[in-house]
């Protein structure tokens, strides 16, 4: 060897970080987020700020939806196939299921579509991907927020004072956002390399209204099958919504457990595959 | 020794071609494949097509050290940008490792994530969060980026309202204000007018200054030249050169090896190109010192030797060399028949060799290609000639003492001479 090899090089510090393949299932690194926390905020403002400028109704959208809605249900289900509403006023009922699933329709279809609707700065740029999705959900929670407003005015005007069960309102739209994002997850993957996926997440979300106790209170599934309405979250955040906000029905414990703990396994699920996909993310968008 | 801030590794990257991607197939492909497994495992069914492979990237290793500005050069299709891409994270080698020591930035492209809906300031902020620029840093410096950008008018305006320039000053005045120890450029300076080419330039000359190791990819050699110590050269997805940035640029455009285009020696004469009359022997780029010179600095005199067998010396043969830029464009052709020794008369049979002298500050920075050639007057005849016998590559790496001054951007003209000028009085009525 010559004697320049000879020399002693200086010890290295660490690499702050090193590029390799990566393959199979990886651990989660939820930490990446944290740091990135700021570009979630602004992806999800830049949202917000999108959907209230380029829109001719704006904040209007978010009034308009579940109170045209709420007037559908209250005639043809409500009047006409009068169907129960536990006893409180049919158009309370119904909007009380409308605006939280609302939230969960819209934040599913975000999230779903994201990676997509985002492949320019997927193809340019590296950040935690898990931010795309999870940022898209954010113009819903305003959304949610301005529907809520209208939901107390409907409760002012019908008389219905909020139970100190409202406390459990925030875990239960946690729970919808959980399960719309963990669902969402698996979708917004799979839509990178099949975009039929794009056309499916709006019949799945009829289908799941319809499958949900929007319309209809969860009363009028038979006793003994209801255990197994909990499988659907939302059937859970919806039926805990009505019990929280307006005191209705009877929400038992193991439904809401059931909810949590599919809304966990859908997320976890998702986050994993997601995970094991990103890598690929930028070769196939 | 310079501490490292790159490491490449082996880094290779493999893509399927055909089915398999990439590219995005319907559910329905998917779903079917699906179906055919069953038949496949018992043997049966159509035989799968193995999908072919080709690797853009592969064996690439290099170091990049603190303060290095590093070009990337080749053409397209080199693996250029998938280099820059698996550096910055964008997508994952298959195989090899890169690390990095320090914060990285990477300029794919200058404005990600621009919408044209938001207004110039909501864009600064959203483009530079999608950089890694953290909140509290694009607010110190937002009064520096819009000034750089020029459009301090309009950055309350929605950008569907701005030019194709304004937009693009814009985004690459966040992209320049990005201050991490490892930044990684894609061609981004094809962008702009010349103006504003020039201060994006200007600032990544600062980069380079300030300790921070810079990977450049771009296809301008000029500017290659100028701001980068090193490049490497890619060709088919390896690195095929790697060294300092001129003899790397000079070996991509002249596609031939780095030290021999300075010299071309014809050492038989039946196999020179010529007649009977006159017969190349050498043509030489030398330096001040009579080295060989594949690369000089624009500030330094460089010299072509013409070697050439005198056969019929009643012709008077005169050597003559013409130099084209890398447009193919004629700079000036050269003739001996000027020089006081064509002038005194014929000159004898056997090796006669001719210099021709050309002044530094004269010739434009970027690639010369010379033919050499050797005629006799008044009836022109040539009695020999080699297109791009030899060739160079013209160098600024002028410090203010140049013709370009303390300008930085590029310099349009085939020649970038150093004339003098004076200033005549005025009162005078100069």
């Amino acid at each position: 060897m010559s004697a320049a090899t000879a020399v002693e090089p200086l010890p290295e510090p660490p690499a702050t970080r090193i590029i390799r393949p990566t393959s199979g299932w990886a651990p989660l690194d939820l930490s990446q987020l944290w740091i990135h926390r700021e570009l979630v905020f602004f992806m999800a403002w830049r949202d917000i700020q999108l959907r209230y400028r380029q829109t001719l109704l704006g904040v209007g959208w978010a009034v308009l939806q579940p109170l045209a809605t709420t007037v559908i249900f209250a005639v043809f289900f409500g009047r006409l196939a009068k169907i129960s509403s536990d006893g409180l006023p049919y158009p309370v009922f119904a909007l009380t299921g409308l605006v939280p699933w609302q939230l969960f329709a819209y934040a599913l279809l975000q999230s779903s579509n994201s990676l997509v609707d985002n492949q320019n700065i997927l193809r340019k740029v590296y950040f935690p991907r898990i931010i795309v999705p999870l940022a898209s959900m954010g113009a819903g929670v305003i959304d949610f927020a301005v529907s809520f407003v209208i939901l107390l005015g409907f409760m002012a005007w019908y008389q219905i004072a909020p139970s100190p069960r409202v406390l459990l309102l925030p875990f239960l739209l946690f729970l919808a956002l959980v399960t719309a994002f963990g669902i969402g997850l698996w979708l917004a993957t799979l839509n990178v390399r099949y975009r039929d996926i794009r056309y499916t997440v709006p019949f799945l979300s009829q289908l799941w209204l319809f499958a949900t106790p929007v319309a209809y209170p969860a009363s009028i599934v038979p006793e003994r099958y209801r255990i197994w309405l909990g499988l659907n979250p939302m059937a859970g955040v919806i039926e805990g919504f009505r019990w929280a906000l307006l005191g209705s029905g009877t929400v038992s414990l193991s439904v809401i457990a059931t909810s949590t703990a599919v809304s966990a396994a859908l997320l976890v699920s998702g986050l994993y595959y997601f995970k094991r996909m990103e890598r690929g993310f930028a070769d196939v968008i | 020794m310079a501490q490292v801030a790159l490491r490449v590794q082996n880094l290779g990257k493999q893509y399927r071609l055909g089915s398999g991607g990439p590219g995005y197939d319907t559910l329905a492909d998917a779903l079917l494949r699906l179906a055919r497994l069953p038949s496949r495992w018992m043997g049966r069914g159509a035989p799968s097509t193995a999908p072919k492979t080709f690797w853009p990237l592969r064996s690439v290793s290099f170091e990049v050290s603190a303060g290095d500005v590093v070009g990337v050069v080749g053409r397209n299709g080199a693996g250029k940008s998938t280099l820059l891409k698996i550096l910055s994270g964008v997508t994952d080698p298959t195989e090899g490792w890169a690390a990095v020591w320090g914060t990285m930035g990477a300029l794919l492209e200058v404005g990600t994530g621009f919408h044209p809906e938001l207004t110039g300031r909501e864009n600064v902020f959203l483009n530079g969060a999608i950089l890694g620029m953290k909140r509290a840093e694009v607010t110190s410096k937002f009064d520096e980026i819009v000034s750089f950008s020029g459009i301090e008018r309009f950055i309350d305006t929605p950008a569907k309202h701005y030019s194709s320039g304004m937009y693009m000053r814009l985004a690459f005045a966040v992209a320049a204000h990005l201050e991490t120890r490892i930044l990684l450029v894609d061609e981004v300076l094809a962008v702009g007018d010349a103006e504003f080419q020039r201060k994006c330039l200007q600032k990544m000359e600062q980069v380079g200054t300030q300790g921070r190791a810079v990977l450049f990819v771009s296809h301008d050699m000029a500017a290659v030249t100028r701001l980068c110590s090193r490049a490497i050269l890619l060709d088919q997805g390896r690195v095929v050169a790697d060294g300092p940035a001129a003899g790397v640029v000079h070996q991509y455009l002249h596609g031939g090896s780095m030290h021999g285009a300075a010299v071309r020696e014809w050492p038989r004469i039946e196999e020179a190109p010529g007649d009977r009359v006159a017969r190349l022997r050498a043509v030489r780029v030398l330096d001040e010192s009579g080295r060989p010179a594949p690369e000089i600095d624009i500030r330094r005199p460089v010299r072509i030797e013409v070697e050439f067998w005198n056969l019929d010396p009643t012709f008077r043969p005169a050597a003559n060399v013409h130099l084209y830029n890398d447009q193919g464009q004629c700079l000036f052709v050269s003739c001996d028949f000027t020089s006081a020794v064509w002038k005194a008369g014929p000159r004898p049979h056997g090796i006669v060799r001719s210099v021709c002298h050309i002044p530094g500050n004269f010739l434009s920075e970027g690639l010369v290609s010379v033919l050499a050639a050797v005629s006799s007057f008044p009836r022109t005849t040539v009695h020999a000639m080699e297109r791009d016998a030899v060739a160079f590559v013209v160098v600024d790496h002028s410090e203010g003492d140049g013709a370009r001054g303390s300008f930085s951007g590029p310099i349009p003209g085939a020649v970038r001479p150093m004339l003098e000028w004076t200033l005549p009085d005025p009162e005078q009525g100069g």
